[in-house]
């Protein structure tokens, strides 16, 4: 069994505390005498897990508690190494971080921007943790990327798919692996060109908040840019659970592809019950109505069932992609946890290895070094294929997949195919783009 | 014109899916004066109901076939349903489409456990506590059976497919002289509409034209002089709370194709019945079949987009809003008795 | 003393220092002790405690005396995060005008709603407060956002002009320079105690909330709510008309929760729309009824219970577990780790489920009535002993009180 007792022993065992039963103060001091924030002491390194553990993404917060397990084993060289045997730097070892062995705490964010910041806040307050991994919204991604930023630890985000968390939000201390709403629509926009032609005019059903917004702006550009027109864009209330009443006005609109820019359980239910109004059996100006979805997840995916079949939506990874990294990656989680990993436990898993190798490179856990290790860093065997770590907003540029829902599954797993693999040039963007302006990434912070 | 015929139709369609969870609501409260936030909970059993029945069907042998991979390259282990090894392939496969109307079988016996004990156990010591405790033991137990719940079924919603037959929609416009596609609905919810006026239907002929209806009418109206008259209303009143939570199950199963059952759907739909026994006149059967369906045709119409261009965000309020201006007004609901809970 | 009888003033002393002394008692357990786990005294959590008990006994005053039951109360929690950062973004960093712009802001939508909602009592009252906070946080989470940054939640950015902000001011929330965030720290042996700023700021707002609690309670004002609660009716016959105290009692219930807001946003500036989900204000409706209702400590202590819970219980996952079993037999230890990891870990709200349907219906006095019958069970086992450890504590709950009214 692992042991893991989550305490901040590690300051005490260096400390200066000579024996038990000293019963007078020894250190009275602001702040501590380290150099940074949770300065690492004893023989351990502790990472923070925050994922949603309740609420309506606790099923993909578990998928990542399972990757982020994942890559600590093969930090500490235990298990067959996954991705560490792929990966291009070979900084790792497989002997844990700097000699010291690498331990975890987890909390639960609760898909709420309050509770995540609650639960980080506790993670390097009492359980003194160098890094927060995880999460899968971008409110909160956001939320606990500023937290981090001012306690002087690293964030290296989840599951965050708003242009705004490297956009207008980024910050010094927070990097994303996972792509964003802006690289969806350039990588679907051609594709849909392609499979539904160019004289198209979309309806947009958008979920009412930010991250809605953003995607609904990055596809409605990416589809005019490619001729398309939109009739009109409906914001709807998150967590609507009937979506009946805005989609019976659809079909009279004079439109004949329907953009669903929803997420998780909104996604599940509107694209159920659109496919239910039966607006894919339908003929409009001349041409078969289509269903677009530009965010796919497995979960999503698994939850609608039949309803996704043959519709288009893009990806940030997905197990049945064919390279060293991938196999590597789906082998050791496959045989571990008996089911292939999903996109979100991908960039989690990932996410966790590329921090502990920037540590490696940078020979250190200040904060500020590992900053400067992981921005511009060109890697590959990631299972993305080539990627790189922009400096200049901490966005990660790799290969955008765009999926389709497939017609004939052969088991349970088998639900969405690959039909494209949009190269990263086609996606890439400049760090002041009119979507991404108006951030700045602000200044190091060690903390105290 | 035609959106505005459509809005109705959804505006009933959802309006029925309200009325019938409010029913067990303000039935229990009309008959037994208890306050129940775990209602919505009982409407989460029975689509979850749906999802067992689902699974039941779909029980499979194990085989290994070596000619086929799985993800990680292994022989793939494939399932074949124990109904379609029975019954034939056929007759299996129209088993398992038609899962969700047959776990009405499971939801009615089911609920009616659930009820009863519920009502034993727990509801029946709160009956001469004040609504306050009510609502907060209730409040209590819709927390612990969702929390069960998650921990069996997962947070993730579950797909449960209508049967084939209903899948599409049928053209409404035609009907009237439109041209086609113009007004359409799909079957399931044509069907659950139909469902819904069924349920509404027998529960009321139950309460008006058997000898049962009339004791619990009669309890409901002095509770004292029909305990007096030696009748046992307890055990009468136990079998009403088991009857309203089979009406909020057989309302959840049949909801399961239009709202992926999730653990959480309970809370979500509690609000909003409250809100529709609320406006209808707590205890009021009437009230609330006609609540629900005014404020469905309500929120249909305060979702069509010339509306929320001009007032944004009216289709996320108007239902509270319809509840405030209510009670404010009207305070005993609309079809409220004089004096039930009116200060 | 400060108006207070004598029995008072200990129970008030008493208070003082539990809240003084708070980062020793939540931290029982040395470092290396393998019970460390239950170590509850780090800033967040033991500021948390004091924020929700600021929250929860400004709602005892309303439910407790009045019986009044909202579910509410987080619109005030959010409008008292929304004001507090504001004014971080609009004048200073200073906590000062946050907080008092926060629980003036609360106050006068307290007002509104407890205008609008007091027309109804009972279970109309519970679902006019629920309708709106529930329209409040629809409206902050999508329409509103230009004013509240939506899901993301309004945070303070480096660009806001922050005109009483010199260039050389604080980044972070201060007391006149004084960072809320800073701590000192002092290792006597094994143990770790962490004393912070913010801690403190937010224990001297609670205690303030509580004399004013405690005054409220013994006062002639006090008396009126409870006579509302006990029979309306009757009130009504002498004369008296019960809608502007308990119209006070809201307001002031309110701005209690608009204090809690605004302290909220102090200890860590960015306020969420959830803040004002109906959940939250349900949230405090059981911290109030754990603790006890009708109390003066009573809700400080499910406060406390509530959001220890939530972050220590809910870290115990199977791992931990495992850790603690392992001396058993494998298949046995499994079989335990399999059973508790039910109720902890992500499993948290279950037990907090189970615990809140058990206090209602058996211990309709909160944790307090628990406290007092075992004191007094002690007492008689003991012979004799002091006089109660509560000082001047009473359970004002009368079950049970009134009848349904739907007879």
């Amino acid at each position: 069994m692992t042991t893991s007792r989550f305490t901040r022993r590690g300051v005490l065992k260096t400390g200066a505390v000579a024996g038990a039963g000293v019963a007078l103060p020894t250190i009275f001091t602001a702040g501590s005498a380290s150099a940074f924030t949770n300065e690492p002491k004893g023989d351990t390194v502790t990472f923070g897990f925050n994922v949603p553990q309740s609420g309506p993404y606790a099923d993909e917060g578990l998928d990542e508690l399972r990757a982020q397990k994942l890559a600590v084993e093969h930090i500490n060289g235990e298990g067959d190494g996954g991705m560490l045997n792929t990966f291009s730097s070979k900084a790792l070892d497989g002997t844990g971080l700097l000699g010291k062995k690498v331990t975890y705490v987890t909390g639960d964010t609760q898909t709420k921007s309050d509770a995540a910041r609650a639960s980080a806040k506790s993670m390097i307050e009492k359980d003194g943790v160098i890094m927060i991994n995880g999460g899968s919204s971008s409110g909160v991604a956001i939320a606990v990327q500023g937290l981090c930023q001012e306690a002087g630890i690293i964030f290296m985000a989840g599951l965050t798919h708003s242009n705004d968390t490297t956009g207008k939000d980024r910050k010094k201390h927070g990097f994303r692996h996972f792509f964003n709403a802006y690289m969806s629509g350039a990588a679907l926009a051609p594709v849909l060109a392609k499979a539904y032609g160019t004289d198209r005019k979309a309806y947009h059903l958008t979920a009412d908040y930010t991250w809605g917004w953003t995607q609904e702006e990055s596809i409605k550009a990416a589809t005019e840019a490619v001729g398309w027109q939109t009739v009109k864009t409906v914001r709807t209330p998150v967590g609507a659970g009937d979506f009946s009443s805005y989609l019976t006005p659809v079909l009279n609109s004079g439109a004949d592809v329907l953009v669903l820019n929803h997420y998780g359980r909104d996604m599940i239910n509107s694209i159920t019950q659109a496919v239910q109004f039966g607006l894919r059996d339908k003929v409009v100006n001349g041409k078969q109505f289509e269903i677009v979805v530009p965010l796919y997840s497995e979960l999503m995916a698994e939850g609608a069932g039949e309803a996704i079949k043959g519709v288009y939506g893009s990806m940030n990874w997905n197990w049945q992609l064919d390279n060293p990294g991938t196999k590597a990656f789906v082998k050791s989680f496959g045989e571990k946890y008996g089911r292939p990993p999903s996109n979100s436990a991908q960039t989690c898993y990932v996410q966790t290895l590329l921090y502990a190798d920037a540590v490696a490179r940078a020979g250190s856990f200040n904060p500020c070094a590992v900053i400067e290790a992981l921005e511009d860093f060109d890697f590959d065997g990631m299972g993305n294929g080539p990627t790189f770590y922009r400096g200049a907003d901490h966005q990660c540029f790799k290969d955008v997949l765009v999926m389709k829902g497939k017609e004939n599954p052969t088991n349970q797993f088998d639900i969405l195919e690959i039909v494209e693999l949009t190269p990263r040039a086609q996606v890439e963007y400049a760090p002041d783009h009119p979507m991404f302006a108006g951030g700045t990434l602000g200044e190091c912070n060690p903390g105290d | 014109m035609d959106q505005i015929i459509l809005q109705f139709i959804n505006g009933l369609d959802k309006g029925s899916a309200y009325a019938l969870i409010a029913l067990g609501l303000t039935l229990i409260f009309g008959t037994l004066g208890v306050v129940n936030f775990a209602h919505g909970t009982l409407f989460m059993l029975g689509a979850f109901c749906a999802v067992v029945m689902q699974r039941i069907l779909t029980l499979s042998a194990i085989t290994i076939d070596p000619t086929q991979k799985d993800f990680l390259g292994r022989p793939l282990e494939v399932k074949t349903p124990y109904v379609e090894l029975w019954f034939g392939h056929d007759i299996g496969q129209l088993l398992i489409d038609w899962a969700v109307p047959l776990s009405l079988l499971l939801a009615i016996p089911f609920m009616a456990l659930v009820g009863w004990v519920m009502e034993r156990g727990i509801i029946k010591h709160f009956y001469k506590r004040p609504h306050a405790d009510q609502i907060l033991v209730t409040f209590g137990l819709a927390i612990v059976i969702q929390e069960i719940v998650k921990q069996i079924f997962g947070a993730n919603p579950i797909p449960v497919p209508a049967p084939k037959a209903f899948s599409g929609s049928l053209d409404f416009g035609v009907l009237l002289g439109f041209d086609p596609n113009v007004i359409v609905y799909p079957y399931w919810r044509l069907v659950y509409f139909l469902f819904s006026s069924v349920i509404l239907a027998a529960v009321f002929a139950f309460l008006r034209y058997t000898t049962f209806g009339m004791v619990v009418r009669a309890g409901m109206a002095d509770r004292e002089t029909v305990g007096i008259l030696g009748i046992n209303i307890d055990k009468r009143f136990t079998i009403m709370f088991a009857i309203a939570a089979i009406v909020a199950g057989v309302a959840g199963a049949m909801y399961a194709p239009i709202n992926s059952p999730n653990y959480h759907m309970g809370m979500d739909f509690l609000v909003l019945s409250f809100v529709v026994v609320v406006v209808g006149g707590m205890g009021s059967l009437p009230g609330a079949v006609l609540a629900g369906y005014l404020l469905g045709i309500l929120e249909s119409f305060a979702s069509m987009n010339v509306i929320k261009d001009a007032l944004p965000g009216i289709d996320q309020i108007i239902i509270y809003l319809t509840a405030i201006v209510v009670l404010l007004l009207r305070p005993r609901g609309l079809l409220g008795k004089r004096g039930v809970m009116e200060d | 003393m400060l108006g207070l009888n004598r029995k008072d003033t200990t129970f008030f002393l008493i208070v003082i220092a539990l809240t003084l002394f708070t980062p020793f008692l939540m931290q029982p357990f040395g470092e290396t002790s393998p019970l460390a786990q239950f170590n509850g005294g780090y800033p967040d959590l033991m500021a948390k405690v004091a924020i929700f008990g600021i929250f929860a006994i400004g709602f005892n005053i309303l439910f407790g005396l009045t019986g009044y039951l909202s579910f509410g109360h987080a619109a005030f929690l959010g409008v008292g995060s929304y004001a507090a950062v504001w004014m971080f973004k609009l004048l200073t960093l200073n906590v000062f005008p946050a907080v008092i712009l926060a629980v003036i802001m609360s106050g006068l939508l307290a007002l509104l709603i407890g205008w609008i909602s007091l027309r109804r009592s009972g279970i109309y009252f519970s679902i006019l407060t629920l309708a709106m906070a529930e329209m409040a946080y629809r409206l902050a989470y999508s329409v509103l956002t230009p004013l509240t940054n939506g899901e993301t939640g309004l945070q303070v950015r480096p660009t806001d002009p922050r005109i009483l902000d010199g260039p050389g001011a604080a980044d972070y929330p201060n007391l006149f320079g004084l960072e809320l965030s800073r701590s000192w720290r002092l290792e006597i042996g094994d143990h770790l105690f962490t004393f912070n700023v913010g801690y403190y700021f937010c224990a001297a707002f609670a205690i303030l909330a509580f004399y004013i609690s405690l005054r409220i309670f013994r006062s002639p004002f006090g008396l009126m709510l409870r006579a509302v609660k006990a029979n309306q009716q009757r009130m009504n016959y002498t004369g008296l008309n019960p809608k502007p105290y308990t119209l006070a009692a809201f307001v002031i219930s309110g701005m209690y929760a608009g204090l809690a807001g605004g302290l909220m946003a102090a200890m860590d500036p960015l306020a969420g729309a959830e803040r004002m989900q109906w959940t939250v204000g349900g949230e405090v409706v059981i911290m109030t009824i754990l603790g006890g209702a009708g109390t003066l400590m009573g809700p400080v202590l499910g406060a406390g219970t509530i959001k220890y819970l939530e972050n220590i219980f809910s870290k115990i996952n199977e791992n931990v577990l495992h850790d603690w079993f392992s001396f058993l037999p494998d298949g046995l230890e499994n079989a335990v780790v399999w059973i508790l990891s039910r109720f902890t870990g992500e499993g948290w709200a279950l037990t907090l489920g189970l615990v809140f349907m058990l206090v209602v219906a058996f211990l309709p006095g909160g944790l307090v009535e628990g406290g007092q019958r075992i004191a007094r069970l002690l007492r008689r086992r003991g012979g004799k002993g002091e006089g109660g450890a509560g000082g001047g504590e009473e359970t004002a709950h009368t079950s049970p009180s009134t009848p349904p009214a739907a007879e």
